[in-house]
């Protein structure tokens, strides 16, 4: 993919948020292309979500960048958000009213004529038609979440964002959010924005994948590569994990290490690999205490973005 | 003005119609009886006239009235639907009732210039105990049996001046106007109960109370009909 | 922006909570018809009292004008209360209910959605103003006829003439309008501030009665404080049913005692209308929105 050649949908920079007496964003920088499902993950309160509220100019930045078409979106707001269609959070619509009637309430405000067949047909699409006319307040959580998704692509967007779109779900609520996603990429060539705390609904949608946590960066990388089955980690424990780190680092292993969390080692690394790994551990005078394999890069996700400390030792 | 006052005042009035009659005991029930006799040539009438309620405290406009009168001492004043402010007891706005009183001493008090006519002032004091009037004055136009003033002090409801002015229909001794000037009570109410906030209304100085304490009422009459006959209907 | 505006009033008026005040009002006028119906002349005796010492007052008293001043002077002091549960939770509502940040989303600036807000909340007060004037009017019109008003001021009584009082309530009621406009601003501004609508509901409703009561103790270290008070302002529309006087203490029919009274307070309300409502948009357009 030529990601170079084309100007990105989203692109930010340096973005930061000061709320009172927390930092929510650290000078966080990403870019989203054409086409890519954009997978946003992070722990709940790592910042996700006032990124993505940022993105929809709900929270102004308190430093930074976004620009989004390739127009500032501070000063191009209106015409950006024309073409956006977002999902934050809970679907929350108004319960006293109608399924239709919110839907298009909503299209009105985006600014598209409707008509009663269209809006109907977009109900129909996320399997709301035959309660088009039942108040809101009479719905499930599921049925209130694809009305969400109804309204926000009701204006047919470029760009349309999810923050934990998943969230109090049941597990077909999931499948069907899943099933979406890649029908708004395959089929419509939709760029969409996803974010969630859980690794395993980011890892079978998106292309991208940027990691955040305590508002900053942690890691954004091709989703084939991060979430390559072939790939795992292993953590080691050592007697002296410092003189075995420092032995590591003037290995051939040195581009293997990943950000270290607490005093174990993380090695990432081709599964058919951890023989060799093991072999150069006893040449090179390592004692180990234990080499222990994670089963997915969730273990990983999750340990990386739970700790409450880093090492600032980044390899790729 | 408290009650004792105003029963000391009656008093004080009572012993000077007393020594009035002493020194100048010369009955007046003549006169009387021939202002009531010109008067009795009407059994009843109706007039139309304008009332104007002239009370410090008061803020009405002009309204237009009915009056009724039959004999012997029905009176009854109508306003037009509207509502109309008057002074306690202010139906006797006429004389006949007053000077139809059955029984009275009528004692004479001199002579007085009342709008530039010289009047006989004589003193009535209704024989009833039990009337209301306690004392009437009455300033009679001798020349033309024309009651001009009369200042009636009641029990219940203070003391009242009429002055009345006569024109086309003074054959009859009805006035074309008649002014009635009685005393008033001091009007406040506290702003909480009227709901009002703000506090701008300047205080009256004593001076300017003591004056505004007279509140008058004045009605001019046009079109009387006179003894066209009348249904005790109308006083109800 | 129309468009806006008849979202914002279609929202409105399909929502429950907006009934409640129309409901309030009309259940409010009907039990006071219906005990002044039932024994209206012992309250007019009462009513009376203070003056009957050295006048009588005949005439039809209780008529429909005179319902409708006794209704209004009752009501209008707790309308206020009635806008506060829709004004001040205009912007609180829909944060509560997580529908603000979805608003918020869609291709409008914020100045014009919390215009077309407040306009919609304007509308439903003049409305709910428009109900209360059929109800405390024309029903009483209806019911209890009509005649001469005569009202009891603290200073003075006043006698209008019959065909010298409608257009008097006409204004009145303009004022009202201006009046309740004023507490749906306040309302407004509050509703801003919250993610649910109980906390501006209670501020709006704490401070209009804080300053009636301010408005209304005749104590002389506050009386310096109420010109400054909006709540003082909100019963101009009595000034209306205020006559002027001419030499001979005739009053002038058509008249008004003191027009640049009204013309002040008016001003103040204004002013304290485009106050809140500057103010709510300065907010608005800096307001990160977390609900």
């Amino acid at each position: 993919m030529l990601y170079y050649l084309m100007q990105p949908i989203v692109s930010v920079t340096g973005l930061t948020k000061q709320f009172a007496n927390l930092t929510a964003v650290q000078d966080l920088s990403f870019s989203v292309q054409e086409g890519d499902v954009y997978g946003f993950l992070g722990q709940n309160g790592a910042g996700k979500s006032t990124t993505i509220r940022m993105l929809l100019s709900l929270i102004k930045p308190s430093q930074g960048q976004i620009r989004i078409f390739g127009k500032d979106l501070q000063t191009h707001r209106n015409e950006i958000l024309a073409q956006v269609g977002a999902v934050i959070e809970k679907p929350d619509v108004y319960k006293y009213l109608s399924a239709y009637e919110n839907l298009k309430l909503f299209a009105r405000l985006s600014g598209v004529k409707v008509t009663e067949t269209r809006l109907m047909d977009q109900l129909n699409q996320v399997g709301l038609l035959h309660r088009a006319k039942d108040t809101v307040k009479t719905f499930s959580q599921g049925m209130k979440q694809r009305l969400g998704i109804a309204i926000a692509l009701v204006h047919d967007p470029k760009l349309i964002i999810l923050d934990e779109p998943t969230n109090g779900l049941d597990p077909q609520g999931i499948a069907d959010i899943r099933n979406l996603i890649l029908h708004l990429s395959r089929d419509l060539k939709k760029t969409v924005i996803v974010s969630s705390h859980l690794l395993s609904e980011i890892e079978q949608v998106a292309t991208r994948v940027l990691i955040i946590d305590k508002g900053k960066k942690i890691i954004e990388g091709n989703a084939l590569e991060l979430f390559d089955p072939s790939q795992t980690i292993v953590e080691l424990q050592t007697f002296d994990n410092a003189a075995a780190l420092t032995k590591l680092q003037h290995s051939q292993w040195q581009k293997n290490l990943q950000p270290q969390r607490d005093a174990a080692i993380l090695v990432k690394l081709d599964r058919k690999e951890i023989a060799q790994l093991h072999r150069d551990l006893v040449a090179m005078d390592i004692a180990l205490e234990s080499l222990q394999p994670r089963h997915s890069l969730e273990d990983y996700f999750l340990q990386v973005t739970s700790g409450n400390q880093h090492v600032d030792t980044y390899t790729n | 003005m408290t009650k004792m006052i105003r029963i000391k005042k009656i008093i004080l009035l009572l012993i000077a119609a007393l020594f009035s009659v002493a020194v100048n005991a010369q009955d007046m029930t003549g006169l009387i009886m021939k202002v009531k006799a010109k008067l009795d040539q009407v059994s009843d009438y109706e007039a139309d006239g304008k009332m104007k309620t002239d009370v410090a405290f008061i803020k009405a406009p002009v309204g237009k009235v009915k009056v009724y009168f039959k004999k012997p001492n029905k009176f009854r004043l109508k306003k037009d639907g509207g509502i109309s402010l008057l002074p306690r007891g202010g139906v006797s706005v006429n004389m006949n009732s007053i000077i139809t009183t059955a029984d009275f001493i009528a004692l004479a008090a001199g002579e007085a210039m009342v709008g530039g006519t010289k009047t006989k002032v004589v003193k009535l004091l209704p024989a009833n105990e039990n009337s209301d009037i306690v004392l009437t004055t009455m300033y009679i136009d001798e020349a033309n049996l024309l009651v001009k003033k009369a200042v009636t002090s009641t029990k219940e409801n203070g003391t009242y001046e009429i002055e009345m002015s006569y024109g086309a229909f003074g054959q009859f001794g009805l006035p074309d106007k008649v002014v009635f000037s009685f005393n008033t009570k001091d009007y406040k109410l506290p702003k909480g109960i009227t709901l009002e906030f703000d506090d701008n209304e300047k205080e009256l100085t004593e001076a300017q109370k003591i004056k505004n304490r007279k509140g008058r009422v004045e009605i001019t009459y046009t079109n009387y009909l006179i003894n066209k006959g009348m249904s005790d209907s109308v006083f109800k | 922006m129309w468009t806006l505006i008849q979202i914002e009033l279609f929202k409105i008026f399909r929502r429950p909570r907006t009934y409640i005040a129309f409901a309030a009002i009309t259940g409010l006028i009907g039990i006071i018809q219906f005990g002044l119906k039932l024994d209206g002349d012992s309250y007019v005796d009462f009513m009376m009292r203070d003056i009957t010492s050295s006048i009588t007052v005949e005439g039809k008293i209780l008529n429909g004008y005179q319902v409708c001043y006794i209704v209004l002077q009752i009501l209008l002091v707790h309308v206020p209360l009635l806008i506060a549960l829709v004004a001040a939770d205009m912007i609180s509502g829909e944060a509560n209910m997580g529908t603000l940040r979805i608003m918020l989303t869609k291709p409008i600036s914020r100045t014009r959605f919390l215009l077309a807000k407040f306009m919609a909340t304007v509308a439903y007060t003049l409305l709910l103003l428009v109900w209360l004037a059929v109800m405390a009017l024309f029903v009483n019109m209806l019911i209890f006829g009509t005649d001469d008003l005569f009202l009891l001021k603290s200073q003075y009584v006043v006698l209008l003439k019959e065909n010298d009082i409608f257009w008097r309530y006409v204004w009145a009621f303009g004022f009202a309008a201006l009046a309740m406009t004023t507490v749906a601003s306040l309302g407004f501004f509050f509703s801003l501030f919250a993610e649910n609508s109980i906390g501006p509901i209670v501020a709006t409703m704490s401070v209009i009665i804080f300053f009636t009561i301010l408005s209304t103790l005749n104590i002389p270290v506050f009386n310096k404080v109420k010109p400054f008070l909006f709540t003082t302002h909100m019963i101009g529309w009595k000034e209306f049913f205020d006559i002027k006087v001419n030499e001979a203490n005739e009053a002038i029919v058509g008249s008004i005692q003191n027009p640049q009274k009204i013309m002040q307070s008016a001003l103040v309300l204004v002013l304290h209308i485009i106050g809140f409502v500057t103010a709510s948009i300065l907010v608005f357009r800096k307001k990160d929105i977390l609900s």
